[in-house]
């Protein structure tokens, strides 16, 4: 499935993207890591780890309402795999991130910008494997 | 107040995320698909984020503090491990076959598709299994 070229939105979102991650480290000090926020929801110790995440995954959840109140469009979603590939993939990027102590956001976004050398490691990491897994899903497999 | 700012974090982090094409995994599994159907779309977001981020990030630190106090909890680990690589190259394993991340999924929630939540069970399934192998390769609880 064919998508199309879109590098001025790509690079508006990654702009807010990043002043989300500042705004969070100005206003917290936190990290944005969106798997660590999620753990550290789920697996809450205590009222106050749970809050301040809990507030803020509901700002994302929300994001997708004020985009269709402002244009009339939601965001696209489409998802050219199966339920079954979701399930795995999920429980692989849960334990893999938690793991490796960080994701896209964390290790992408927050790491490499302030040069942390083991986001220098995990983000050529997964970048490439994930590569590898599309190439041997789409390319060998032909799926 | 905090949990406003965290709300409002979580919202200006959603729109970046869905305006940029990150939740949408057809476009996700494009970009690392070069030698099928390539959109390198989403390089923009990473550079976008990453200007933000290396900049502001510097500009926040010059503060003694963040707003609501605390201090600045930045990840100070310099250590490359078997968890660090294994983990990441996990990651990107579960990320190419799903074309979910975390940080992009947890927005998409908020269109109300199932796949989304699937996924985010999915996740969180993986998390806990890996707080089980800690627990009992080590007996620690991790964070």
């Amino acid at each position: 499935m064919e998508t199309a070229f879109t590098p001025f939105a790509s690079l508006g979102g990654g702009l807010a993207i990043g002043l989300g991650a500042v705004m969070l480290m100005l206003g917290l000090g936190r990290i944005l890591g969106a798997t660590g926020i999620m753990s550290g929801l789920v697996f809450a110790q205590n009222r106050a780890e749970a809050s301040w995440r809990a507030a803020m995954i509901l700002g994302m959840i929300a994001a997708p309402g004020v985009i269709f109140l402002v244009s009339g469009t939601m965001p696209a979603v489409d998802v050219p795999v199966s339920p079954t590939m979701i399930v795995i993939g999920g429980i692989i990027v849960g334990f893999g991130a938690s793991l490796g102590s960080g994701c896209t956001s964390g290790h992408g976004v927050c790491g490499l910008s302030r040069f942390s050398i083991r986001s220098l490691v995990a983000v050529p990491t997964f970048m490439a494997t994930a590569g590898i897994t599309v190439f041997i899903i789409r390319h060998m497999f032909g799926a | 107040m905090k949990l406003i700012f965290a709300g409002l974090t979580g919202l200006v982090f959603g729109v970046g995320i869905a305006l940029s094409g990150m939740m949408n995994p057809a476009k996700v599994l494009n970009f690392f698909d070069i030698a099928g159907t390539w959109d390198p779309s989403l390089a923009f977001v990473m550079g976008g984020a990453l200007v933000v981020t290396g900049i502001g990030y510097r500009a926040v630190w010059r503060r003694a503090q963040p707003l609501f106090g605390g201090t600045f909890q930045v990840p100070n680990a310099t250590n490359i491990d078997p968890k660090l690589v294994g983990g990441s190259a996990l990651f990107g394993i579960g990320w190419g076959i799903a074309g979910f991340c975390p940080g992009a999924a947890i927005p998409a929630l908020g269109t109300g598709r199932w796949e989304v939540v699937l996924f985010i069970a999915a996740v969180v399934i993986g998390l806990a299994l890996r707080r089980l192998m800690t627990r009992i390769t080590t007996g620690a609880v991790p964070q």
